[in-house]
């Protein structure tokens, strides 16, 4: 497996799922919260709030890059305040590069965990008050469990389209090998240099393969959950 | 242990009103489709808050308008068994019944007792999909005992059910009823069920309690069969099974003289209740003789109400209790009834079904 793949076509694929993986355990408790605000929530702005979210599915993603330059790169507010007082650099590093992928696969996954929230019966969540329940312990013990495939199934695609992401991270953090250079970046550097297709194959074929293997067990998990539900 | 309801609710053109009292055993709140029955009791619940009024258990407060208290939900103490069971379909049944255990230091009852009570023990480790309707409810009254409340409530909990399922959850109710000792608010608007299992009777209308009292009080009460409804009226007896004939008969002795009544599945000596239409008792001013029908029970006239149709209805004495019988104007007129006349009662054995015969079970 590794000799089918040369080193650099390698830390591609590698730093892609770790931009992924890490691009989904930060966002996936925001978009927890934000599916719940979303699903449940009454106040004027929450229309405001739905739209903010689902901007980035409909942007060009370079321009969603290009704002994240504008408020994370070195001297923009948010930048210079994370450089300046926790030493974090975002831009034109792999960090960077997972924010771009989280803002991007945000949208989707605040879908799939709030389709799942509307899904679930709130006369269960009342009944498990009456029996005692705090409101937090219902969502414990109530809500979370049975949005649980909903989540997986977000969080699924969202790790298939950070993976992927290409627009807004080659804007926000360039395409540096070894660096920033994620799957995406990758098969777009080998096609501009002469003789760089067989390698752009390769990396089109294992982006194939993770993207399906993706969606089919996000199609699973929204199938059990339904089963679950309807039995 | 005593729970007391005032509470005012405007739901924009329906207005509730509701003051009543409830103690131990089951308060039947009664009352057509829309007359604000579960608007009551989710008020009690903490699910719904009402525009006005206090609700206290033990004197103490659950909500009061005027001292600004509403209690949340999950601190009431109250289990509320849901008409559509509401199981959590994530949980086993043993799960399921557990789930308000662990907010409380101890239950009522203890849990083997509750799921023997109930018939459960082959249920427990089964998920809510693979239960009938009818084990669901059983499971869902258990899971409202076991969270150790101080009052249940009961939405219509037998609505969703067919009548073999109904009369599979009827006996544990009335178990319940009398050994759990907490009081019981149940709502229904099935004046079978209410005759069997309610100690106190509330009638609503309209957003109004028309009349509360104990039951045998307000089921015999010849003004309240409008509200009840006619082919509903009929007053309930207390009797005590005497002997089980070789013929498939079941002989009671009640206050008012002896029933013969088709077999009661009950032990001699076992006290009973039983409810008797007013539409199945027919008056005679002589003892009758050379009829088919078994009973023919001693009774005075009480009070005769003329409806404003062709029917009246008579309420009788029968010993210390009371039984209503529904005739035409013109035959109480042609009888001459009138309070204090002495006549007989004639009650055919079939015409009183087996649902219409609950049981009673001492207080141990």
């Amino acid at each position: 497996m590794t000799d089918w793949l040369t080193p650099a076509e390698w830390a591609a694929v590698a730093l892609s799922l770790k931009v992924g993986l890490w691009a989904i355990a930060c966002s996936l408790p925001l978009a927890i919260g934000t599916a719940l605000i979303l699903a449940r929530g009454r106040f004027p702005g929450l229309q405001l709030l739905n739209g903010l979210v689902h901007l980035p599915l409909i942007l060009p993603p370079v321009v969603t890059g290009y704002l994240l330059l504008l408020t994370f790169g070195r001297r923009a507010p948010v930048g210079a305040f994370l450089y300046d007082v926790l030493d974090i650099t975002l831009a034109f590093r792999w960090t960077g590069a997972a924010l771009a992928a989280a803002i991007m696969a945000f949208p989707l996954m605040v879908r799939a965990i709030r389709l799942a929230i509307e899904s679930v019966d709130p006369r269960l969540e009342q009944a498990a008050g009456t029996l005692g329940a705090s409101r937090l312990w219902v969502f414990l013990t109530i809500t979370l469990p049975l949005i649980a495939p909903g989540i997986i199934a977000g969080a699924i695609l969202g790790f298939a389209k950070a993976m992927g992401e290409f627009g807004a991270t080659i804007t926000f953090v360039s395409n540096i090998p070894g660096q920033t250079q994620t799957l995406p970046s990758a098969i777009y550097a080998f096609l501009q240099v002469p003789g760089g297709e067989a390698s752009a194959m390769k990396l089109v074929l294992v982006s194939v393969a993770l993207s399906m293997a993706a969606l089919l067990a996000s199609e699973l998990l929204a199938r059990r959950a339904t089963r679950r539900r309807q039995a | 242990m005593s729970i007391s309801v005032d509470i005012t609710h405007d739901f924009g053109g329906f207005q509730l009103r509701a003051a009543f009292e409830a103690g131990e055993g089951v308060t039947a709140i009664f009352g057509r489709s829309g007359s604000g029955k579960t608007t009551i009791i989710n008020a009690v619940a903490g699910l719904l808050k009402p525009q006005a009024g206090r609700i206290t258990v033990n004197g103490s407060p659950l909500f009061d308008s005027a001292a600004r208290i509403d209690m949340p939900t999950h601190k009431r103490r109250v289990g509320y068994v849901f008409q559509d069971a509401r199981l959590f379909p994530h949980l086993t049944v043993l799960q399921n019944l557990r789930y308000g255990a662990r907010f409380h230091r101890r239950p009522t009852l203890p849990q083997d007792d509750i799921i023997q009570m109930l018939g459960l023990a082959p249920l427990l480790s089964r998920h809510p999909t693979a239960l009938s309707g009818g084990e669901k409810q059983r499971v869902a009254i258990g899971r409202a005992l076991l969270s150790a409340p101080d009052l249940l409530l009961m939405d219509e909990p037998l609505a969703a059910l067919d009548t073999a399922r109904k009369d599979e959850i009827l006996p544990y109710l009335e178990r319940l009823r009398d050994t759990a000792g907490l009081p019981i608010l149940y709502v229904s608007h099935a004046m079978t069920e209410v005759a069997r299992l309610a100690n106190t009777l509330v009638l609503l209308e309209n957003g109004a309690v028309r009349r509360a009292g104990p039951l045998a009080d307000l089921l015999s009460d010849p003004d309240l069969a409008p509200l009840i409804g006619l082919r509903d009226t009929g007053a309930v007896l207390t009797a005590r099974v005497t002997t089980h004939h070789p013929d498939g008969l079941t002989e009671l002795a009640c206050s008012g003289g002896a029933l013969l009544l088709p077999r009661v599945q009950a032990a001699p000596g076992s006290p009973l209740r039983v409810r008797i239409h007013a539409h199945e008792i027919m008056l005679s001013l002589t003892a009758p003789t050379g009829i088919s029908a078994l009973n023919v029970l001693p009774v005075t006239v009480e009070q005769v109400r003329m409806g404003d149709g062709p029917g009246a209805i008579v309420r009788l004495r029968c010993g210390q209790e009371h039984l209503l019988a529904r005739v035409t104007r013109r035959s109480a007129t042609a009888m001459g009834l009138v309070p204090g006349l002495p006549c007989h009662a004639i009650v055919k054995s079939v015409s009183v079904a087996q649902g219409d015969v609950g049981a009673l079970h001492s207080t141990a």
